[in-house]
């Protein structure tokens, strides 16, 4: 039971029961779903972003604990951030759930995650919410980007 | 099942209410000695794909290592010797369907692909714009798709019989369908991998056959838990994959009544299945071959062959004995657990038991039980219009094969008490 406790801080058990920022923004500036098509875990984002700043972020969607708690975690660092600074963070997150190396710096809560890395099957759960985020964020740059 | 304690005193012995030496039994399948996270083994994922014993691991062996080599085409012995296996595990096929004849027995890849032969060769050939196909609301995806498939490519239009939420088929709705005079085939499954529900398939073939409608049945559950006669059914098809029953994995079987076979057009195209090629044209082979275009997997149908036997040795109503009374003695006892709701609750139930726990996705349930050794399934079963009907994105799975103990169903209970108290 202890090393459960590696994977399922209470951190996460506490975000998986209460997720935050767990509703629908109604005029997003960007939105996706993510969806993991074995598992079936669903997520959807929503970002109002204004003048390269993240502004407002939420998500719906039904998921594992690992899933729903990445995601709610995922809103609380990503709002008030820059645009240009998702990526670096979501690689960030990516290293601390996929490897071995010392957890980088300012992930803050993030890191709650990192027994994920233990559980190859369960990365795509603690990436769901993040790939859809990097997805809303291309879908909608490209046609500003053409412009 | 109304005194448990006197079961509960049962279960340290080896020997089962069915006659089965647990034991022995447990002993011819190498990979359950095994510890996982340093706790034993516990395998209760037997739906997704069942261990193998040692006879079927051996008599794969021995083919790679005495007798193998191509068959149906060399003169030389080795040839010869590995033309003989192969085509005797044909024979025990036919023997543990009770088909009428070998002629019937195509090996195929999986279940998956038995159906979707079925799919192309006879659908395409029969079906065509404004017929109706049958399929029930729970197959599994592989009885779902081909037949998707194939009114994409032809018009037709699938009808699907809704089932109640005890999950047992909606037989009127069912007759309803069938009596719309367009339905070519009906393909339900036989033991539904999400459910555990048995579905009365040798009524609802006769129904179909009063109005002369061919049915297939799939099999890929059923086969490792009940005495399955083709001839007693009257199915027109059946499909299973020898993985699920003590088999090697990538190999499947369709039977299928000779006469609608010989009818068929062949599903692939290659060597093995003609008789004359010349490039204007070419005549193909007599069944089975007919359906077998290219290199088998030689040694892995050997390995079927030896699954059959070693399985008929133990006698398959032992194996649906025990199984029944490790399936009442879970049922019991994962209903006792607050927050536990058993997904499909049929009268006719096998094997199975899927289930949810409020407040614990299954996926969480499934690495949480993973750390006690105890591995189960967790997720859609490939099944998700079933998902849909319960209103669940997934639910956790413990499925039992004739190794299985009570110790083992206490070992799954024990663990998701933890889940609970994790997650409380």
């Amino acid at each position: 039971m202890s090393d459960m406790r590696d994977l399922y801080q209470e951190v996460i058990l506490d975000h998986n029961k209460r997720p935050r920022n767990f509703r629908i923004i109604a005029e997003p500036t960007h939105t996706a779903n993510g969806l993991n098509p074995l598992c079936g875990d669903r997520v959807s984002v929503f970002l109002d972003i204004q003048e390269g700043v993240i502004r407002d972020i939420a998500f719906q969607g039904a998921g594992c604990a690992i899933s729903s708690a990445s995601a709610s975690l995922m809103t609380e660092a990503l709002k008030g951030k820059k645009v240009d600074d998702v990526g670096p963070l979501f690689d960030a997150f990516h290293t601390v759930v996929t490897s071995d190396s010392e957890c980088p710096h300012g992930l803050g809560k993030l890191s709650v995650l990192a027994g994920v890395r233990d559980y190859p099957s369960r990365v795509k759960c603690a990436t769901l919410a993040w790939h859809a985020v990097r997805a809303a964020l291309e879908e909608h740059q490209q046609p500003v980007a053409t412009e | 099942m109304n005194d448990m304690s006197a079961l509960h005193a049962v279960s340290a012995t080896p020997a089962t209410h069915a006659g089965l030496d647990l034991a022995r039994i447990r002993a011819e399948f190498p990979i359950l000695r095994q510890r996982i996270h340093g706790k034993p083994l516990v395998y209760l994922d037997n739906a997704a794909s069942v261990q193998k014993p040692k006879a079927v691991i051996d008599a794969i062996s021995a083919c790679y290592s005495g007798y193998y080599a191509n068959i149906h085409r060399g003169v030389h012995l080795l040839s010869e010797r590995s033309t003989l296996a192969y085509e005797g595990a044909r024979e025990k096929v036919r023997a543990f369907l009770n088909a009428a004849s070998t002629q019937e027995i195509i090996f195929t890849r999986n279940a998956t692909e038995s159906i979707n032969l079925v799919a192309s060769s006879f659908g395409g050939s029969v079906v065509k714009a404004g017929d109706e196909i049958v399929i029930t609301g729970m197959e599994h995806h592989s009885n779902i798709v081909p037949w998707q498939m194939l009114c994409q490519r032809t018009g037709a239009t699938l009808k699907v019989v809704p089932f109640t939420d005890a999950g047992e088929l909606i037989l009127e709705e069912y007759e309803r369908f069938l009596s719309s005079g367009r339905v070519k085939i009906v393909a339900v499954v036989h033991l539904s991998n999400a459910l555990g529900t048995l579905n009365p398939v040798k009524a609802m073939i006769d129904s179909a056959h009063a109005r002369g409608i061919p049915v297939l049945v799939d099999g890929a559950q059923s086969v490792p838990h009940l005495t399955v006669d083709v001839r007693e059914l009257d199915c027109d098809f059946y499909a299973f994959s020898a993985h699920k029953i003590y088999g090697p994995s990538g190999v499947g079987v369709l039977y299928g009544k000779q006469a609608l076979l010989e009818a068929m057009p062949p599903y692939q195209g290659g060597g093995d299945m003609i008789s004359l090629v010349t490039f204007e044209k070419t005549e193909y082979a007599d069944l089975p071959n007919k359906f077998e275009a290219g290199t088998p997997s030689i040694a892995d149908v050997i390995g079927l062959g030896a699954a059959l036997d070693w399985l008929n040795a133990i006698g398959l109503n032992a194996v649906a004995a025990h199984e029944h009374e490790l399936l009442e003695y879970a049922t019991a006892q994962l209903q006792d657990i607050p927050g536990l709701r058993i997904i499909g609750t049929a009268r006719d139930k096998a094997a199975l038991a899927s289930f949810t726990l409020q407040g614990v996705h299954p996926h969480d349930i499934g690495t949480i039980l993973d750390r006690d050794g105890v591995a189960i399934r967790a997720g859609h079963h490939c099944a998700q219009p079933v998902m849909q009907h319960y209103g669940v994105p997934a639910t956790a799975r413990a499925s039992f094969a004739v190794y299985n103990t009570r110790d083992e169903v206490d070992a799954l209970v024990k663990a998701l008490y933890k889940v609970k108290e994790l997650f409380a």
